[in-house]
């Protein structure tokens, strides 16, 4: 197979000749052959010196305005204040410093970089150059010569002889991770039963997460969807986030003869029902909710229960109902917890009964 | 020789920048590296700028994220905001989402820098996708290139861990979510899942440790990995020399293109520029993940519409179509609902690692390959690459069904099932498909070059025939269309020995035999014309 073709079509006004390129014709016999390199095409700046200058102004002009790009990036710097809003079609109100430092900056850095481009494909040599590719692996010679070089060092080691130590060795090489694996162990307390408890016991008043005030019964209305979470939880506490990551709940009030699951209005108060506000299927808390159909959706991965039907998922990916906080009324009429959840809040594990 | 072990004839360096290089060499072997390297070859194609975007947005991904690590802090002690962003004047907040509000409200230039970081991030992994696929579809991972398909696969594993890495750190209630989606993830492993859980958390979710862990990952751990991987893909690079599509004067054993110095340093250090140039640009009109309108995480609240950044949306349409699957026995709970997403993930990864392998043991092809397959004239292979990205991008759709469902009022519901059953039946479709457009462009190459090309010229004949004119191919096309080799499947050989005995196939090699016949057997190539057969149309009776 030929690699390269040769080209003496060169007029007397370009450059010279820049060598052979390759000299073995392409096979007759064959009519796919690779035919060679194509003759080189000479561009107009590499034979018109008014046209090489033409390129030369552009990519020095290029190369100014990147100039300007930084001199207007630091002047928008000074000039403009950081609360500076600014209404540019079509973007809307923007702020003026950053509008303007990332437009300044860009005219800057693609100032550079088109101007190098342009130099590279008008100005320099286009002329396709052929380089020769040698295989990775070595010859039979060396090959030979590093398999002698292993065996002499080996040998010399005694590492295959002396198995005493190459056992010892592996043991010790095998045993010492373990230390670095040991040593991880403070990053976190065991589990235990920790995902199965939450705030929520005997006699603990629900609070609307809205108003930071005991809700009583008659605060909610049929129809309606409440936040709430146990008293006594304060956004200052150091553990805020991790108790109301379990502990958050919603407290709708259905028609008591809608309610279909017979536990559920049990549980519930006057058609007063409180669920877990975290999805069973990864922990997104839920917060749509349709009140024709007493659906909640979770609006991460579309969960859907049906909360007139003991938190049953209708749909998506959840794969238990929603844990029901069984309710009834203290003696200052406030809706209180009767217990904990039912069952284990939030995404299912491994240890979840 | 006197006191100088220099060569007495040596010309001396008289440009100060000759003499610097002059000393280097002396103590780094500057001159014997250049060699090789400085007038290095490159191929000159479109879609080899592909890595290229990828190396630049990671340059700029390393030089903005070392100027966000002065301002961040990454914290969640409990802070109430007194900054000057009006609505949240007085909420609880961490400290990490304080000082990012801080970056993007009161540090000059802070915004800027964030939104070039997190456009960046998104071209990163767009690039290393469609790099990807460039080497996939045009077979540049063949030997002696299957080491760098692997750096270049495990810098895209980790780019996704660096990039959800990174996202969470702002600890707004976006990437909150996304956070407890990966806690809830992490539980549903069999066994050690809570385990798992309680030791990246340092116990409940979310306690006070995934910040500043995350971030010593996000800024040191992952990031060192990939500059080690990046530098390993490039070194490769320049070893192996770059692959070049065939074509006059291309060849197995040569390269040929324009030179490092100069076209190359010119061409790529301007594209870098270009590239930053362009996000810049981005950057300044196109607000990217804005915190503020979030507000800090809770783990209580959320806002509809959570999406993560683009290149998890698969993940999220796997999670989201699942059927919610549950197995309850002996006090213990399987989530295949979560876990077998979970591990669809790695395992499809795992594939594409192993492509390269399981490619060459069905050839039992150990030759070097430099020139790079059209697309056309490997069938299986482009039909596994468009089925492929068939499924991913079924998966994106299910990662969006919310907001889909939303913009074309559709029912959520049935976008879901659409992609359960998609998810199955329209990668085989776009396998078929692709292999027929393949075989029918294979078809329309060989018949190009038997009988030229058409050039819509019609011509009568002077007994009134029609005819259309079709102009024989250059030499060089012809070779284009000819170059590629097209590999035999490999046979088990005959069912009896010369003996008459029985021979015994093990269950491997005829698992190889079948995938082989079905990768390169009758129906996944049309044979491309022969010389004679060229010969006997040409020279037989006249040109068309």
């Amino acid at each position: 197979m030929s690699e390269s073709g040769s080209h003496n079509d060169v007029s007397e006004n370009l450059p010279g000749e820049h060598g052979a390129r390759g000299s073995e014709p392409a096979v007759k016999s064959d009519p796919f052959a690779n035919p060679g390199l194509p003759p080189h095409e000479y561009r107009r700046q590499d034979i018109d010196e008014r046209s090489a200058k033409h390129s030369e102004r552009i990519v020095a002009g290029l190369y100014t305005l990147s100039m300007l790009g930084t001199i207007a990036f630091i002047a928008c710097f000074v000039i403009f204040d950081i609360d500076k809003y600014v209404y540019i079609f079509p973007f809307g109100h923007v702020s003026a410093l950053n509008f303007s430092l990332g437009l300044t900056l860009s005219v800057a850095l693609l100032g550079i970089g088109v101007g190098s481009v342009h130099w590279a494909r008008t100005l320099m040599s286009d002329e396709e150059i052929v380089d020769e590719r040698h295989r990775a692996d070595a010859d039979d010679e060396l090959r030979e010569n590093i398999r002698q070089q292993w065996i002499t060092g080996a040998k010399e080691s005694g590492f295959g002889r002396r198995r005493l130590i190459r056992s010892t060795l592996y043991g010790a090489l095998a045993l010492v991770p373990l230390s670095s694996i040991v040593i991880l162990r403070d990053l976190g307390p065991l589990p235990r039963n920790s995902l199965a408890h939450t705030l929520w016991s005997k006699g603990k008043v629900l609070i609307n997460s809205n108003t930071n005030m005991p809700l009583r019964p008659e605060d909610v209305a049929v129809g309606s969807l409440t936040f709430g979470q146990p008293q006594g939880l304060s956004e200052a506490d150091e553990d805020f986030q991790d108790q109301i990551a379990k502990s958050a709940v919603m407290i709708v009030r259905l028609k008591p003869e809608d309610i279909q699951d017979k536990r559920e209005a049990d549980w519930g108060h006057e058609g007063i029902v409180v669920f877990s506000k975290i999805c069973t299927h990864v922990g997104c808390p839920i917060s749509l909710y349709e009140q024709q159909t007493h659906h909640v959706l979770c609006p991460c991965h579309q969960s859907t229960f049906d909360l007139s039907d003991g938190a049953r998922v209708i749909f998506g990916p959840a794969g238990h109902p929603l844990p029901q906080l069984r309710i009834g009324v203290n003696a200052d009429g406030n809706l209180v917890a009767l217990g904990d959840f039912s069952s284990p809040v939030g995404p299912a594990y491994w240890e979840r009964p | 020789m006197s006191t100088t072990t220099e060569s007495p004839t040596r010309r001396p360096a008289t440009h100060p920048g000759e003499r610097i290089a002059e000393w280097t060499d002396g103590r780094l072997g500057l001159y014997k590296l250049a060699k090789s390297n400085m007038r290095k070859i490159f191929p000159d194609h479109w879609s080899f700028m592909l890595g290229e975007v990828c190396l630049y947005s990671f340059t700029i991904l390393i030089l903005t994220g070392v100027y966000l690590t002065l301002f961040f802090h990454p914290s969640m002690n409990e802070v109430v905001y007194h900054g000057p962003y009006v609505p949240l004047q007085g909420v609880r907040m961490s400290d990490a989402y304080a000082s990012t509000l801080h970056i993007s409200f009161e540090v000059r230039g802070g915004l800027l820098i964030r939104q070039i970081h997190h456009w960046s991030a998104l071209i990163f992994i767009a690039g290393m996708i469609v790099h990807m696929m460039r080497v996939f579809f045009t077979g540049g991972f063949r030997k002696p290139r299957e080491l760098n398909w692997l750096f270049g696969w495990s810098l895209l594993f980790i780019g996704m861990f660096e990039g959800f890495t990174g996202y969470s750190l702002p600890d707004d209630l976006l990437s909150g979510t996304g956070i407890r989606f990966m806690e809830g993830a992490i539980l549903s492993t069999p066994i050690v899942g809570t385990y798992l859980s309680f030791f990246l958390f340092g116990g409940q979710f979310p306690g006070h440790d995934f910040v500043p862990r995350f971030y010593s990952v996000h800024i040191l751990l992952l990031p060192g990995i990939m500059a080690g991987l990046v530098a390993a893909h490039l070194i490769l690079i320049f070893y192996h020399k770059h692959t070049q599509f065939p074509g006059a004067g291309k060849s197995e054993k040569n390269v040929v293109g324009t030179p490092l110095l100069p076209v190359y340093m010119a061409k790529a250090g301007g594209f870098f520029f270009i590239v930053f140039g362009v996000i810049s640009a981005i950057a300044a009109v196109a607000t990217i993940n804005p915190i503020w309108t979030m507000g800090p995480y809770r783990p209580d609240q959320v806002s509809t519409g959570a999406q993560p950044d683009w290149y998890m949306g698969f993940s999220e349409g796997l999670i989201r179509v699942m059927p919610g699957w549950e197995i309850r026995a002996w006090g213990h709970t399987l989530v295949l609902g979560v876990f077998v997403p979970l591990m669809i993930f790695p395992l499809v990864m795992a594939a594409i690692a192993a492509y390269p392998f399981i490619e060459s043991w069905l050839t039992h092809d150990k030759r070097e390959h430099h020139i790079l397959d059209r697309p056309r004239n490997r069938p299986v292979r482009t039909g596994f690459g468009v089925a492929w990205l068939t499924v991913y991008f079924t998966l994106l759709i299910g990662g969006g069904n919310d907001i889909i469902a939303t913009h074309f009022h559709l029912s959520i519901n049935a976008i879901t099932w659409f992609v359960r059953v998609g998810f199955f039946v329209l990668p085989v479709a776009a396998y078929y498909a692709t292999k027929r457009i393949c075989l029918g462009l294979q078809r329309r190459d060989r018949d190009k070059v038997l009988h030229g090309r058409e050039t819509g010229i019609i011509k009568r004949l002077p007994h009134g025939e029609f005819i259309e004119v079709h102009e024989p191919l250059s030499q060089q096309q012809l070779h284009v269309l000819t170059a590629h080799a097209q590999p035999r499947p490999i046979e088990l050989g005959p069912a009896v020995d010369e003996n008459g005995v029985a021979r015994r196939s093990s269950p491997v090699a005829k698992i190889q035999a079948k995938m082989s016949e079905g990768f390169y057997g009758e129906g996944s190539n049309i044979p491309k014309p022969t010389a004679e057969e060229y010969e006997e149309i040409t020279s037989g009776h006249g040109h068309h």
